[in-house]
C-alpha cells in the first residue's frame, strides 16, 4: 500500500474541509440572525432594523459566497481522491448528498440572488419570505451532509453485496433517522448559530468601543445575546456524545477522548485534566470527577464503559472472524450462483466483520495469508493516537462553557441594565471573536480523527479508500489548494474588514420619512404615551 | 423497502439515465449562459459600468444556476457511483482545473464591485473570463475522451486503475478528436451567453454581443458538424457480446463488451434517435438567425434547443454505454451495471419527483421576479445592493 498517498490524500480532505468549514458555521448562523432582524423590521416598521438587516446581510454575503465556492471542493473530491470509498458506499452515501443539493441548496442558492437584488422587486413581506427560505435551505443543508456524515461514523440501514463488491442501502429511514446524525445536526447547527452571535456581538462592540453606529450595534448586541444564550445552552446539553454508544469505534473514540485504557466499572467517573502516555497505555497526573461521564456516554450510571486495552482485544477478534468473511467472500465471489449454502452461512455469520479484514490490507494482499503479527498490528491501528483527542475535547469543551457565561453576561446587561456594558466587557466580545471557529475545528478534529483508521466506521478502512493517483498528483494539487486558498482567504478577511469599518449604508431619507410618519402617529393619539419611542436611545 | 418494486429495476435505470441528461442539460442551460457571459466579458464591455451591467444580468441568477452542476455531481454519485469513482477520478487533473474554475467564478461575481480600484477590478474580470471559458472547453474535451474511450481497468474487486500517470495522464485527454469536441463546447455556450445578453442588456453590449454570437454560432455548427463526421469514420464504438441481463448486480465485469466498426451503427438501429442532432442543428442556425436579426427571447429559446439537442445526441447515440473503456472493453461502464441498487434508485425517484417540480417553479419565479433589462441607471443607482 502506499502510505504517501493516503496521507497526503487525507491532508488535503482534512485542509480543504476545514478550509470550508470556516464558512459554513457563520452561514448557518447569520442566515438566522439575519432572517430575524427582517422579522422585526417587518413587524415594526423601524428602518433601523431594515438597516440592520442590509449590514448584516452583506456582511453574510461576503462570508456564504466562499461556503458555496469551498463546498463544490467538497462535492466532487469524494469521486477524485476517494475513489474506492466512492464505489464501495456511494449507493448509501450518495443519496443525503444527491438530496442536500435538490432540496436545500437549490433553496438556499436561488433565493439569495433575490435577497441582495430584490430589494426593489418585492413586498416587504415578499422579501422577508426570500430571507426566511435562504436561512432554512442553508440549515437544511447541513442536516443532509450531517446524515451522510454520521452514516460514516454509525453504518446503519445498509448491507454488503458480494455481487457488486459494495454496501447498498437497505433502509433510507434508518440512514436518515441514524441517532449519531442526529445527535450531529443539533450539535452542528446550534454551534453555527453561536458562532454567528459571537461575530454579531463582537462586532457591535466594537462599533460601541468606536462610539459610533450605536443604534444599530445595541439592539444587534439583544438579537445576538439572546440567539446565542438559547444556542449556546444548546451545544452543550446537546453535545454529540449521545451516539457514542452505537459503535465499537464510537466507543473507541471515547476512550480515548477520556484516555481512558482500561474499563472502567459504572459509573464511570469523566478524567478532567492528564497526560495521556500512548506508550505506558496510562494517563499520568489524571484527575477525576465521578459519575461524570456514565453520565454522559451512557445517560446511565449502571453501564460499564470499555476502556482502550478492551476495545482492541475486540477488535482482534473481529480480524479473525473477518478473514472468515473474506475466504467465503471469494468462494461467491468465484461460484456466484453455484455456491454452497455453507459458505453463504459463514458469509452471513461474519460478513459484519468484514472491513475488519480489509484492515489487514496494509500488510498483506490476501488477508487470509496474515500472520499472528499482522493480526495483533491491524487491531492496534484502530487505537487512535490519544493525546491530540483528549486535549482538542477539552478545548472545545471549555470554549463551550466559556459561550454560555459570555452570553448569558451580555444577555443580563441587555435586558436588565438598560443595554449599557463596562469597557472590559466589550473588549473581550471583540477578543472572543475568533474563539468560536477554533471550536468548531477542534470538534470536527475529534469526530474525524478519532473515526482512524475508517472512513466508515468498521466498514471500509481509510488506507483502502483512495484513488489510483501518483504522489505527484496530490503535491500538485495540494500546492493549488493551499496557495489558492490563501489568496481567497486573505482577500474575505479584507473584504470583511473593509466593510466592518465602512459600517452600514445609512439609508437618511428613509429614516426622516419613518421619524416624520411616527412623530405624527404619536402627536395625532396624544394618549399613546407607551409607544415604542421610549426604546428608542436618545441619539 | 417493498415500495422499489412497484418500478422494475431497469426501467428505473432507463430513468435515472435520462434523469442524468436532464441534469446535464439543465446545468448547460443555466449555468451555461453564466460562463458564456463571463467568457464574453472582456469582449461585449469595455468601460466599467458595461462590464457591470453585463455581470448584473446574471448576478442574481448565477448562484442558483450554479447548483445544477453541483446536484449534477450529487445525482451522478447517488445513482452511478462508479462512474463517479472512475471518470472524477480518472480526469483527476482536468477536474481539479475546473473546481479552480468553479471556486474562482463566485467569488470574482462576488467581489469584483467591492472595491473601486480599477487593478482589482480587471484582476477579478479575467477572473471570469478564465473561469467561464475553461470549464467550457474541458467540459467538451471530457465528452470527446468519453465517446473515445477512457484508458482504465476494474480489478475484480472493482477498484479502477488509470492508464498513465501525472501529467502524461492529463496530457493524454487533449487529443484532436477530443480538442475540437471542446471547441464545440465553447462556441456552444459562447453564442448562449450571447444569446443571453442579447436579451438581458441594452444598446452596445447587446450589439457586440450578437456580433461576437452570430460568428460563434457559426463555429458550434461547423465544429459539430465536423465532429459528426469524425465520430462516423474515425472513432469506434462499443456493443455488448451476447445478451444482456438488464435488471443484473451492477458489476461491470460480469458483461462482456467488444469495440465495433462506429458509434453511428446506433442510428441504422434506432433511426429515430436522428431527431437530436437534428433539432441540435436546427437551434443553432436558428440562433444565428436570431441573434443576426436582433430577435431576444426566441433566439435564447432557439440556443436552448440546439444545446439539448446536441447533449441529448451524445447520450443517445452511446447508449446504453456511459463510460467506455478504451483499454478493458468489459470494464466499461453502462447503464445495466453501473447504477446504485434498485432500492436507492427508487428513493432518489420519489425524492426526485417531489422535490425538482418545485425548483422549477421557484426558479422560474424568480426569473420572473428579475424579468426585464439591466440598465446602466440601475446599476449605478444601486450600487449598495448590486454587484
Amino acid at each position: 500500500m502506499e502510505l504517501d498517498l493516503v496521507e497526503l490524500s487525507r491532508l488535503q480532505f482534512a485542509m480543504t474541509a476545514m478550509y470550508h468549514f470556516l464558512f459554513v458555521p457563520l452561514t448557518l448562523g447569520l442566515s438566522v440572525i439575519v432572517a430575524i432582524m427582517e422579522t422585526v423590521y417587518v413587524m415594526t416598521g423601524r428602518p433601523v432594523w431594515r438597516q440592520m438587516t442590509k449590514f448584516w446581510g452583506t456582511l453574510f454575503g461576503i462570508n456564504f459566497v466562499l461556503g458555496v465556492a469551498t463546498g463544490i471542493t467538497m462535492e466532487f473530491q469524494f469521486g477524485m481522491n476517494w475513489s474506492y470509498y466512492s464505489h464501495y458506499v456511494g449507493d448509501i452515501f450518495g443519496a443525503p448528498l444527491a438530496i442536500e443539493g435538490l432540496m436545500a441548496f437549490f433553496l438556499e442558492a436561488t433565493f439569495v440572488g433575490l435577497f441582495f437584488f430584490g430589494w426593489d422587486r418585492l413586498s416587504k413581506r415578499g422579501h422577508l419570505t426570500v430571507t426566511w427560505l435562504v436561512a432554512i435551505g442553508s440549515n437544511l443543508s447541513a442536516l443532509w451532509i450531517l446524515i451522510a456524515n454520521g452514516w460514516m461514523q454509525n453504518p446503519v440501514g445498509a448491507a454488503f453485496n458480494p455481487d457488486t463488491m459494495r454496501m447498498e442501502m437497505t433502509s433510507f429511514f434508518e440512514v436518515m433517522f441514524n441517532e449519531v446524525a442526529q445527535a450531529k445536526f443539533v450539535h452542528t447547527v446550534s454551534a453555527g448559530y453561536v458562532t454567528a452571535s459571537v461575530f454579531v456581538l463582537g462586532v457591535s462592540a466594537l462599533y460601541l468601543l468606536q462610539k459610533r453606529h450605536s443604534e444599530l450595534a445595541r439592539r444587534s448586541i439583544t438579537v445576538a445575546a439572546s440567539f446565542g444564550l438559547a444556542s449556546a445552552l444548546s451545544v452543550v446539553v446537546l453535545g454529540d456524545e449521545s451516539g457514542y454508544e452505537a459503535t465499537h469505534n464510537q466507543r473507541m473514540k471515547l476512550a480515548a477522548i477520556e484516555g481512558m485504557w482500561e474499563t472502567e466499572p459504572a459509573p464511570a467517573s469523566f478524567t478532567l485534566f492528564g497526560f495521556p502516555d500512548t506508550k505506558a497505555r496510562e494517563t499520568h497526573y489524571a484527575i477525576h470527577i465521578p459519575y461524570v461521564m456514565g453520565l454522559i456516554a451512557t445517560r446511565s450510571l449502571t453501564q460499564d464503559i470499555p476502556g482502550i486495552n478492551e476495545l482492541e482485544a475486540e477488535s482482534e477478534r473481529r480480524i479473525r472472524s473477518g478473514i472468515l468473511a473474506y475466504d467465503a467472500l471469494m468462494t461467491i465471489r468465484q461460484e456466484r450462483d453455484a455456491t454452497p449454502q455453507a459458505v453463504r452461512d459463514t458469509f452471513e455469520a461474519h460478513g459484519g466483520d468484514l472491513g475488519y479484514a480489509f484492515l489487514l490490507r496494509r500488510y498483506i494482499d490476501d488477508p487470509r495469508q496474515a500472520t499472528d503479527a499482522m493480526i495483533a498490528q491491524a487491531a492496534n491501528d484502530t487505537v487512535p493516537t490519544v493525546w491530540p483527542l483528549f486535549w482538542a475535547f477539552r478545548v472545545m469543551v471549555a470554549l463551550g462553557f466559556a459561550f454560555i457565561g459570555v452570553m448569558a453576561y451580555f444577555f443580563w446587561r441587555s435586558s436588565f441594565r438598560g443595554g449599557t456594558y463596562p469597557r472590559w466587557a466589550l473588549v473581550a466580545a471583540v477578543a472572543a471573536i475568533p474563539t468560536p471557529w477554533l471550536a468548531a475545528e477542534l470538534g470536527w478534529f475529534v469526530a474525524e480523527f478519532g473515526r482512524q483508521p475508517w472512513t466508515v466506521d468498521g466498514v471500509l478502512p481509510t488506507a483502502l479508500s483512495v484513488s489510483h493517483l501518483s504522489v505527484e498528483d496530490l503535491f500538485l494539487t495540494l500546492a493549488g489548494f493551499v496557495t489558492f486558498y490563501t489568496v481567497l482567504f486573505v482577500v474575505e478577511m479584507g473584504l470583511m474588514v473593509k466593510f466592518i469599518r465602512k459600517g452600514p449604508y445609512q439609508d437618511v431619507d428613509a429614516v426622516d420619512a419613518w421619524n416624520a410618519s411616527h412623530t405624527a402617529r404619536l402627536t395625532a393619539k396624544p394618549g399613546a404615551t407607551d409607544g415604542p419611542v421610549g426604546l428608542m436611545p436618545a441619539e | 423497502m417493498i415500495l422499489s418494486e412497484f418500478i422494475s429495476y431497469d426501467v428505473l435505470r432507463v430513468i435515472w439515465w435520462g434523469l442524468l441528461g436532464v441534469l446535464l442539460i439543465g446545468f448547460a442551460l443555466t449555468d451555461g449562459f453564466d460562463m458564456g457571459v463571463g467568457a464574453l466579458l472582456p469582449f461585449v464591455a469595455h468601460t466599467d459600468v458595461e462590464r457591470r451591467v453585463t455581470i448584473n444580468t446574471v448576478g442574481p441568477v448565477w448562484e442558483g444556476n450554479q447548483v445544477w452542476f453541483i446536484l449534477g455531481g450529487g445525482a451522478i454519485f447517488a445513482a452511478w457511483p462508479p462512474l463517479y469513482a472512475v471518470s472524477f477520478s480518472g480526469f483527476y487533473l482536468a477536474m481539479f482545473a475546473v473546481l479552480a474554475a468553479l471556486i474562482l467564478r463566485p467569488v470574482a461575481f462576488k467581489y469584483r464591485s467591492k472595491r473601486d480600484r480599477a487593478g482589482w477590478r480587471s484582476s477579478w474580470d479575467w477572473a471570469l473570463f478564465v473561469s467561464g471559458a475553461v470549464p467550457a472547453l474541458i467540459f467538451g474535451v471530457a465528452v470527446g475522451n468519453v465517446l473515445q474511450g477512457v484508458p482504465f481497468e476494474l480489478t475484480p474487486d472493482l477498484f479502477s486503475l488509470y492508464e498513465g500517470s501525472f501529467i502524461s495522464k492529463f496530457i493524454g485527454l487533449l487529443n484532436p478528436f477530443a480538442l475540437l469536441c471542446g471547441v464545440v463546447s465553447l462556441a456552444m455556450l459562447l453564442t448562449h451567453g450571447a444569446a443571453w445578453l442579447s436579451l438581458k442588456a441594452e444598446g452596445t453590449v447587446a450589439q457586440r454581443a450578437r456580433r461576437i454570437g452570430a460568428v460563434t454560432g457559426l463555429v458550434t455548427i461547423v465544429g459539430y458538424a465536423l465532429a459528426g463526421v469524425w465520430l462516423a469514420f474515425g472513432v469506434k464504438g462499443y456493443a455488448f457480446v451476447g445478451d444482456v441481463v438488464t435488471d443484473g448486480p451492477s458489476n461491470p465485469l460480469y458483461t462482456e463488451v467488444e469495440r465495433t466498426s462506429s458509434w453511428l451503427v446506433a442510428y441504422a438501429e434506432r433511426p429515430w434517435i436522428a431527431i437530436a442532432p437534428i433539432l441540435g442543428f436546427l437551434g443553432m442556425v436558428m440562433a444565428v438567425k436570431g441573434l443576426r436579426a436582433g430577435r431576444e427571447v426566441s433566439t435564447l429559446l432557439w440556443s436552448k434547443l440546439g444545446i439539448f439537442g446536441a447533449i441529448s445526441s451524445v447520450g443517445l447515440t452511446m447508449f446504453p454505454f456511459i463510460l467506455p473503456s478504451s483499454i478493458s472493453p468489459r470494464s466499461s461502464l453502462s447503464v445495466w451495471d453501473s447504477s446504485s441498487s434498485h432500492q436507492t434508485l427508487f428513493v432518489m425517484l420519489v425524492a426526485t419527483v417531489i422535490f425538482m417540480p418545485l425548483v422549477l417553479a421557484y426558479t422560474a419565479w424568480v426569473y420572473r421576479v428579475l424579468w426585464g433589462k439591466v440598465t446602466e441607471a440601475e446599476v449605478t443607482g444601486n450600487s449598495e445592493t448590486v454587484y
